[in-house]
């Protein structure tokens, strides 16, 4: 009897051994694309994103190390009840590791849910909202590129002391465009502004000339656009139409380069907004986007969300090296990427904040006009460079969870 | 919340030209639906063609606006022309389920397509010069280019109902609708006469298109967001209705322009809404003959 026991605790002690040497040596990682393929956003994010992706992959240099790295991608129809059933499935069925991208704040925080419940590790770049990083906030999501207060503090800030000092919304009605215009309501607050109205538009909406209208009648000053992508450019379009520009400023609180293209620059030309990437800032970022463009469909560069999907996924997967071999535990790898400096070309030198929120310059730009603009998708003029420490929610505002000792 | 006649009338007028869309696209439908008994449901992908046809002329051929408002449309007839003598005309005599969902399905190719090579983000369409500015007509600044699709849509709108309801040679398509064993003894040929009513279909469809190029973006999912509220519109002035469906069109342009102005919310569900009260009260649509 005593034979069997000694002979069960020796095999148990050695399938212990055995796994958790496997565990510091498994080098297999899935990252799962969870994006808008088909819709209004595809364009900013999408397949773009996927192929950002596969080359933080490849740049990484981890498949020359052994390691296998598999990069799929969903589409989440701006459903968040269907991004968030995909991606539990991801985690149950494909053993996903971590997600990133998924753009559309309301589909972003359905997520967030789901990878927190798996412990998995989340990247988000496209999403907006700030909540992310503040009242949702959790140990497996990393908020990367740009978020509602970033771009509220830039644009808002900047346009109200320029004398923009009343403002009228015009504001997607989802997580995103609320997120947003409390945010820039805040920001422009704080500058001395004040708020006339606003009115809420369905996402994806082909007409605006309704709230356009409402929106000259208020007698604002300045027009703020809390919508984003193919809202954002209808609405400019059809502002200059309705001869709004004339009298009113129009503030695209997010604006990208795709809307730019898709608008034009003789009507886009004077806009001004907040990003944090631009495929034509420094050396690194040219660098990065000419090799992107040979990829990419129309040889587009990337746009914010773009770079920032290949950004996070290259930090995640330094993080796995440094850890020497992926744990499957999401909180345990958002934290060594906490800890960890960030440093690529496309956003420079930043850092991750306890909260989640990765802090990089954010850059006011200008929309060029056309008789500046000297090659294909050169639009943007830097105007003004907001330092990484004042771009992003201070801690001391941030309202996460995870911050309270 | 306290009326502002100004804002509302303004609103009213921009209801209006939105109804222009729906009554060309919805007068397209009821045509196709009345004389070939098919539910179209790759409208709104036509009228996405009729757009980028447009603008295909204007960057690849340097054909402006003006000539492309004739052009788009025969073009993309001839290719609805196609599509019917290929594939529709063997479902004709089949039930209407057959139809849709062919015609779905080549909506969802056609457009898969577009999105492929041009993204959904959209290509500008410049407004022509002529129609450039607008007029302040002291409750809003009307562009004149919205003004002219109200006033062109209401023509095309009109000459299609003369066409069918007053000619001979709408009558000859009307009896054939009814009778075609009958119309064809009388040495009348109906498979073409069916063939050229679709392309006219269809052909109204992306006359809306190119109307609406240098409104809205030229993108692949154009028609997909508008189709279904086409649809809703169809639907509540009775299938096959040619009248009804113009004058239906105009009417909920203008309900949800009202929408928009009460309670913007719901601007896009107004539509649907009334579908379902006009569904329950009277199933064969307001204007609707019962079958």
């Amino acid at each position: 009897m005593s034979h069997v026991i000694a002979r069960l605790l020796l095999g148990t002690a050695i399938a212990v051994t055995t796994v958790s040497a496997a565990a510091a040596q498994d080098k297999n990682v899935k990252i799962g694309v969870l994006t808008d393929l088909s819709g209004i956003y595809a364009d900013l994010a999408g397949p773009g994103s996927t192929l950002a992706a596969q080359m933080a992959v490849e740049d990484s240099g981890l498949k020359a190390k052994g390691w296998t790295i598999d990069v799929i991608s969903g589409d989440h129809q701006h459903k968040p009840d269907i991004g968030a059933n995909l991606a539990r499935q991801w985690f149950d069925r494909e053993k996903m590791d971590m997600i990133t991208d998924v753009p559309n704040s309301g589909v972003a925080l359905a997520v967030n849910n789901v990878v927190k419940e798996k412990n998995g590790v989340y990247i988000n770049s496209g999403g907006g909202t700030s909540d992310l990083t503040n009242a949702q906030c959790t140990p497996n999501t990393i908020h990367w590129t740009y978020d509602t207060y970033d771009l509220a503090y830039g644009t808002g800030t900047a346009l109200t002391k320029a004398g923009g000092d009343s403002w009228f919304f015009l504001t997607a009605d989802y997580a995103f465009g609320s997120a947003l215009e409390r945010d820039t309501t805040n920001a422009l607050t704080a500058a001395g502004g004040k708020v006339t109205g606003s009115v809420k538009h369905p996402l994806n909406t082909s007409d605006f000339s309704s709230f356009l209208l409402q929106a000259q009648s208020s007698g604002a000053k300045v027009i703020g656009l809390a919508n984003a992508g193919g809202d954002t450019s209808t609405t400019i379009k059809q502002a200059a139409e309705f001869g709004i520009s004339k009298g009113q400023k129009l503030a695209a609180l997010l604006l990208f380069i795709t809307d730019v293209k898709s608008i034009g620059l003789d009507l886009a030309q004077g806009l001004s907004f907040t990003e944090t990437f631009y495929w034509d800032l420094n050396d690194g970022t040219r660098a990065f986007s000419k090799r992107y463009a040979e990829r990419s469909k129309g040889s587009a560069p990337p746009t914010m969300v773009q770079a920032g999907v290949y950004s996070g996924t290259l930090h995640y997967l330094k993080a796995l090296e440094a850890m020497g071999g992926n744990p499957h535990d999401g909180a345990k790898v958002v934290a060594k990427m906490k800890e960890m400096p960030t440093d690529d070309p496309l956003f420079g030198k930043g850092s991750i904040q306890p909260n989640g929120r990765k802090i990089h310059p954010s850059y006011l730009f200008e929309v060029k006009k056309p008789s500046e603009s000297k090659a294909p998708w050169d639009y943007y003029k830097l105007v003004a460079t907001i330092p990484a420490d004042q771009a992003f929610t201070p801690l001391d505002k941030s309202t996460c969870s995870l911050l309270k000792k | 919340m306290s009326i502002n006649l100004q804002a509302l009338s303004a609103q009213l007028l921009v209801g209006l030209i939105n109804g222009s869309f729906y009554a060309l696209l919805s007068l397209g439908l009821a045509v196709i639906f009345g004389m070939l008994n098919i539910i179209n449901f790759a409208h709104g992908a036509l009228y996405m063609m009729g757009a980028f046809v447009a603008y295909f002329l204007l960057n690849l051929a340097g054909i402006g606006y003006w000539p492309a408002l004739f052009l788009a449309p025969i073009i993309v007839g001839i290719f609805g022309m196609i599509l019917e003598r290929t594939m529709l005309q063997w479902i004709a005599n089949l039930d209407h389920l057959y139809g849709l969902l062919l015609t779905f399905g080549l909506a969802l190719i056609i457009q898969g397509v577009f999105q492929n090579y041009f993204g959904s983000s959209g290509l500008p369409y410049a407004i022509p010069d002529a129609l450039k500015g607008g007029v302040n007509l002291g409750f809003m600044f009307l562009p004149i280019y919205r003004g002219w699709v109200v006033i062109f849509s209401l023509i095309v709108c009109i000459a299609t109902w003369f066409l069918i309801e007053r000619t001979r040679l709408g009558a000859y398509l009307r009896a054939a609708t009814e009778n075609p064993t009958l119309v064809r003894a009388f040495g009348i040929n109906v498979p073409l006469m069916i063939t050229l009513t679709y392309g006219l279909g269809v052909g109204l469809a992306a006359l809306a298109g190119v109307l609406s190029a240098p409104i809205n973006q030229v993108r692949p999912l154009m028609g997909a967001d508008l189709i279904i509220v086409v649809f809703a519109v169809v639907v509540i002035g009775g299938m096959g209705s040619i009248m009804g469906s113009v004058i239906t069109g105009f009417a909920l342009g203008i309900v949800e322009g009202l929408t928009k102005y009460f309670y913007p919310e719901a601007s896009n569900t107004v539509v649907f809404v009334l579908m379902v009260l006009v569904l329950l009260v009277k199933p064969s649509g307001l204007t609707g003959r019962t079958t």
